[in-house]
């Protein structure tokens, strides 16, 4: 089948159809919990409805790619950038299912500013069954002075049964 | 943060052994990323560590970080090859995912496809256990500074 890096998630991956479910908040807020390395950055959702959120990603001195300046690696932006997209794509239909990416392009636009958090926000701007075509931006201080802009594919992927080959 | 790369990345060179350019940027050391040069071409090694996992279902390393994996292995391979001393430029990144990078070590090779005066653009294939088989592919354009700037 085809391949692609899996991001969030499984059974939790269900977006609530009457008032009495979680809302999407909460619902993201259990699948960021269980991505290691979106934990592991401290990563947190600060908004989130149907196929958009936004996610937040606090400076850290681990995630520097230029000793010089303490600039941080393009390479952490695209975790952030991949994370609120997968999670945006994963709120996008009523059945759970998960989402791999298959694409992601990322345009830097500036370097991000050192010892500030980051911000991104992505957003499904169409979805199939088996498609989600998103958009996302990373800033700082705010969404007029972008650090990065990108769009990316997700495919959804159905349970696959255990021991399966992919 | 007020590290001169110049000398490490020249002392590096002198001596064959790209470790102690990857140990100079914090990013490629958090990952677990380690480098060895294969004559001209680093070859790039991922350590697989729990922290790096997107998705403990399936399990598979984290899409961000198979990216970021990449986007360094481009950069070192730039730092390595070229007569820069100085951090490549990001300016557009292309991720496409082509399998699913399983618990295990992760591989890397960049090309750098065109090198001009400012700009340089670099392809790059990640793979776990065969390299016929890639789990992920980069192209990337860099903003690369001369060497005497």
């Amino acid at each position: 089948m085809t391949g692609g890096h899996t991001s969030p998630i499984e059974e939790t991956a269900r977006v609530p159809d009457t008032d009495a479910s979680p809302s999407p908040a909460d619902m993201i807020a259990e699948v960021i919990g269980l991505i290691p390395h979106a934990q592991s950055l401290g990563m947190e959702t600060i908004h989130a409805t149907r196929g958009m959120a936004i996610m937040k990603l606090p400076y850290d001195e681990r995630l520097v790619g230029n000793p010089e300046n303490g600039v941080v690696h393009g390479g952490a932006v695209t975790t952030l950038i991949d994370t609120v997209a997968g999670i945006a794509a994963i709120t996008t239909p009523k059945v759970p299912l998960r989402v791999a990416t298959l694409d992601l392009r990322i345009d830097y636009l500036r370097p991000a500013t050192p010892r500030l958090p980051l911000f991104a926000m992505a957003e499904v701007y169409k979805s199939t069954r088996q498609i989600a075509f998103l958009r996302a931006t990373a800033y700082q201080d705010g969404p007029q002075d972008l650090v990065a802009s990108a769009t990316g594919t997700f495919m959804f992927v159905g349970p696959r049964p255990p021991g399966s080959k992919h | 943060m007020t590290v001169e790369l110049g000398p490490i990345i020249r002392a590096a060179r002198e001596a064959n052994d790209p470790t102690p350019i990857v140990e100079a940027i914090p990013y490629a050391r958090f990952l677990g990323i380690s480098a060895r040069a294969e004559e001209a071409v680093l070859l790039t090694t991922l350590a697989f560590s729990e922290g790096n996992i997107g998705n403990p279902a399936v399990p598979a390393i984290h899409g961000g970080v198979v990216g970021a994996f990449l986007e360094n292995t481009a950069i070192l391979q730039l730092l390595w090859a070229l007569e820069t001393v100085h951090v490549p430029k990001t300016i557009t990144i292309t991720l496409d995912y082509l399998r699913t990078a399983g618990p295990a070590e992760t591989y890397a090779r960049a090309t750098v496809t065109k090198l001009g005066s400012r700009v340089a653009n670099v392809r790059a294939f990640a793979w776990q256990a065969d390299e016929s088989k890639p789990v992920a592919g980069a192209n990337a354009n860099f903003l690369v500074t001369p060497p005497d700037e």
